[in-house]
């Protein structure tokens, strides 16, 4: 039973309610942050050595201090609760079940950081959750948490939800600051980063749900009590959200350092596979990391146990390992077509790209329209290097990572797949039932690709 | 500030854009912008067709920037080296961004009021390849009407929002902007509205691209057919310093003064552009200058020119009525007095 922070509260019933969320230890952390130093705060968060959870691993603590608090300009905390990415579900979870602990982080976090007004960004299709908070928020000002004068301490913080309009590009910082200033989604051109010019020209700090939802146990129990739980540089617990053909998917909260095997076999996490069909891969971090092939699931290329760490799931780079991203654990046995799998994702970043730069405004819609091809058997066998092409085009040469995002995951669908999208292309008439591989897994018919001599 | 361009080095005030450094010292090393407009504040960024490999970040910091940096928006550091043409990653970035470029877009110049002037025909021209590897559908828009002086062609955009940039910051209200997301994100107004405001004109002359050209010039010529001058009037609303595409005595069009880089040296009022077509409205100051491989530049006067033969009537370029409709009418029936051998 690994030590759990974030989810160690979401089964007591009515936790959702202040009264209960209160009984239960709530709101201490704002208490006794409120008679700390903003900076000291900022300290037990660089101690803790808490990495944001968005994705890009950055750490919180390195983030707030990076906060332009020389200009005098009013500083704002954003929490980015625009979780879109395919696979991830996390701070739904979080958020829906226990709605004031991420009000509890918010009031903790701005007080570090100065702010006196703050924003919660969620995402257009969470309307139930955004109620949700809506209401939690309502309790804390009644409560005395929120508003003018906050118990008594002279510190003012207003707290707000914004709905946002259901795009996946303003999951990326500065186009939610874009969104949340009431302007079309795009992503703005760094620097000036959001640390000094964000909010309304305001110096901004955007973090994940996730990420401040941890603040309050580093200011309870201190940075350093949180950096010895996991390994390494990757401290702390991890929600993780599985789904895929696994017997048990949903949220489950690990301390990092845990090895995949066990995650994925223990009857605790995800018990295993959903029936005897062998697994064929895993992403480990949401749609826009790299799939890992079978045989580097458990095992990294130089013969190590992979754990679920930033660092060891990211081993071997892009080549051999992959990157733990957003925790969207997604599990794959040999029913599931890559091909398929690829175009759907790269389908959905075709939908998402906001179409301001060329490379992903016109290089996603590429993709999806080849791979769409490839996946109905009317593929032709350059595309597969037409689409390495197109991909390393758009890697690196876009204004926000989504291009990137787009770019990984059909990278990866080539490196290790590649003689499966050779199979669609040379044997298009097997490949015509949508679900060509439920019923004839590829490691059968793989036997077809390699040269025959008579 | 001192940087170094394609082993060129110039100093630049602090501030300066790698691009602007660029245009500073001029020639080859300046990276096409499709997007950027000096004029517009806030523009580029977006194209990237202007990416360029930093090989070293500064002084200070000598680490060279991992990725390409679209140079229109990176500001220069002290002792910053910077490859453009010299290296063949942004080569090959150039070349793929065009790719992507013309991806979507309908290669109809032949009958594409823009040819001869436009961005991405040079664009392509210096970074294309001969042959395309997008074997799908283009994607393509309804068309939609925005008044009478501007006509849209939506498949032709490129989306580098330099209109909207302009109808925000010249005119008081914008009206249009850009409708949806990635490629199938279009420029449209609220609802079908007109573009009417005294300034929108300046959207044509900013466009790189044929998606906003002049309505009351559609179809008229091929732009290298007209013969520019440089004119002024006195205009109440504007500076009133235009180029005047004429076709012998006619004015076709008039639009502002553009410089090398194709950028407008001064915006124009509607009424100047629109209204005004008769030659007595204007004190014609004099021929247009040209660049030196512009299209416009094959009738140019200044060169020795080799005796054209031109197959047909004498003085037909003389821009006489009757004449004119054999050049750009493809229904009037050509006389066909090529010397029979």
């Amino acid at each position: 039973m690994g030590r759990k922070i974030l989810l160690d509260k979401i089964n007591i019933p009515g936790i959702k309610t202040y009264e209960v969320y209160r009984r239960n230890g709530g709101y201490a952390s704002v208490e006794k942050a409120l008679k700390m130093d903003p900076d000291a705060i900022t300290e037990e968060v660089k101690t803790s050595g808490l990495r944001g959870r968005g994705g890009a691993g950055f750490p919180v603590g390195l983030k707030w201090s990076f906060i332009d608090k020389k200009s005098g300009n009013p500083r704002h905390l954003v929490c980015n609760a625009d979780e879109s990415e395919p696979g991830t579900f996390k701070d739904r979870y979080l958020m829906e079940y226990i709605p004031h602990l991420l009000i509890e982080g918010m009031i903790v976090s701005s007080f570090a950081l100065g702010a006196n007004l703050s924003y919660i960004y969620i995402r257009g299709e969470y309307m139930w959750v955004f109620k949700t908070l809506e209401r939690a928020i309502k309790e804390a000002y009644a409560a005395g948490w929120l508003g003018k004068n906050i118990k008594g301490t002279g510190y003012d913080l207003d707290l707000h939800v914004h709905c946002g309009g259901g795009a996946y590009i303003c999951g990326e910082e500065t186009a939610l600051i874009e969104s949340l200033e009431g302007k079309r989604g795009n992503p703005r051109i760094k620097p000036p980063f959001p640390a000094v010019k964000g909010l309304w020209q305001n110096p901004t700090v955007v973090n994940n749900v996730e990420s401040i939802a941890s603040v309050p146990w580093i200011v309870l129990n201190s940075g350093e009590e949180y950096s010895k739980i996991g390994l390494g540089r990757s401290t702390g617990t991890k929600l993780f959200s599985v789904s895929g053909h696994v017997k048990k998917p949903g949220v489950y909260e690990i301390e990092m350092g845990m090895t995949v095997e066990e995650f994925m076999n223990s009857d605790e996490y995800c018990g295993g596979m959903i029936d005897d069909r062998p697994l064929k891969g895993l992403i480990p971090g949401g749609s826009s990391v790299p799939i890992l092939p079978q045989h580097l699931i458990f095992k990294t290329a130089n013969g190590e146990d992979r754990l679920m760490t930033y660092e060891s799931l990211a081993d071997g780079g892009f080549a051999t390992g992959s990157s733990l991203g957003s925790g969207g654990f997604i599990v794959y046995n040999d029913t599931a077509c890559i091909v398929r799998n690829t175009w759907n994702f790269s389908r959905f970043y075709h939908h998402e790209s906001c179409g301001q730069c060329s490379p992903c405004r016109e290089g996603t819609g590429w993709m999806e329209k080849v791979l769409w091809r490839i996946e109905n058997g009317e593929g032709r066998i350059e595309d597969i290097d037409l689409l390495w092409d197109i991909q390393s085009k758009i890697e690196g040469n876009t204004i926000c990572p989504l291009g990137d995002a787009a770019a990984w995951p059909v990278a990866a669908a080539i490196r290790h797949f590649r003689d499966e999208f050779e199979y669609h292309i040379r044997f298009p008439e097997r490949i015509k039932n949508r679900d060509h591989f439920t019923n004839e897994p590829f490691e059968k018919v793989k036997h077809l690709l390699q040269k025959q001599s008579i | 500030m001192k940087v170094t361009i394609d082993g060129q080095e110039i100093d630049v005030e602090p501030g300066t854009t790698i691009l602007q450094a660029a245009r500073l010292i001029g020639g080859e090393s300046v990276p096409p912008a499709m997007c950027y407009y000096s004029k517009l504040k806030g523009s580029g960024g977006k194209c990237r067709c202007c990416l360029v490999e930093v090989s070293k970040g500064s002084e200070a910091d000598p680490r060279p920037m991992p990725k390409l940096m679209a140079s229109c928006v990176t500001g220069v550091m002290d002792g910053m080296e910077v490859k453009s043409i010299s290296s063949p990653r942004v080569t090959e970035a150039r070349k793929s961004v065009t790719e992507f470029l013309l991806m979507n877009h309908p290669l109809d110049c032949p009958v594409c009021d823009q040819a001869g002037e436009c961005d991405l025909q040079n664009l392509s021209y210096n970074h294309g390849k001969e042959l395309t590897r997008f074997h799908e559908e283009k994607r393509t828009f309804e068309p939609e009407d925005l008044g009478n002086n501007i006509q849209l062609h939506m498949n032709r955009c490129i989306l580098c929002y330099r209109c909207v940039y302009t109808a925000e910051q010249l005119t008081d209200g914008r009206v249009h902007g850009v409708v949806g997301r990635g490629d199938h994100a279009q420029i449209s107004t609220c609802v079908s509205a007109a573009i009417e405001n005294e300034y929108s004109g300046n959207m044509i002359d900013v466009c790189p691209v044929g998606a906003l050209t002049d309505k009351t010039f559609r179809f008229k010529s091929r732009v290298w057919f007209n013969k520019p001058f440089t004119a002024h009037r006195n205009c109440d609303k504007c500076c009133g310093k235009t180029t005047l595409w004429m076709f012998g005595n006619e004015i076709q069009r008039v639009t502002a003064r553009k410089d090398e880089y194709h950028e407008v040296e001064e915006f124009i009022c509607n009424e100047c552009r629109f209204d005004h077509k008769d030659v007595k409205d204007w004190v014609i100051e004099g021929p247009r200058k040209f660049e030196k491989f512009s299209v416009i530049n094959q009738n140019n006067y200044t060169r020795k020119l080799e005796p054209v033969q031109i197959h047909t009537e004498k003085q037909i370029l003389k821009g006489r009525e009757q004449d004119r409709k054999k050049i750009s009418m493809v229904d009037v029936p050509v006389i066909d007095n090529t010397p029979k051998s």
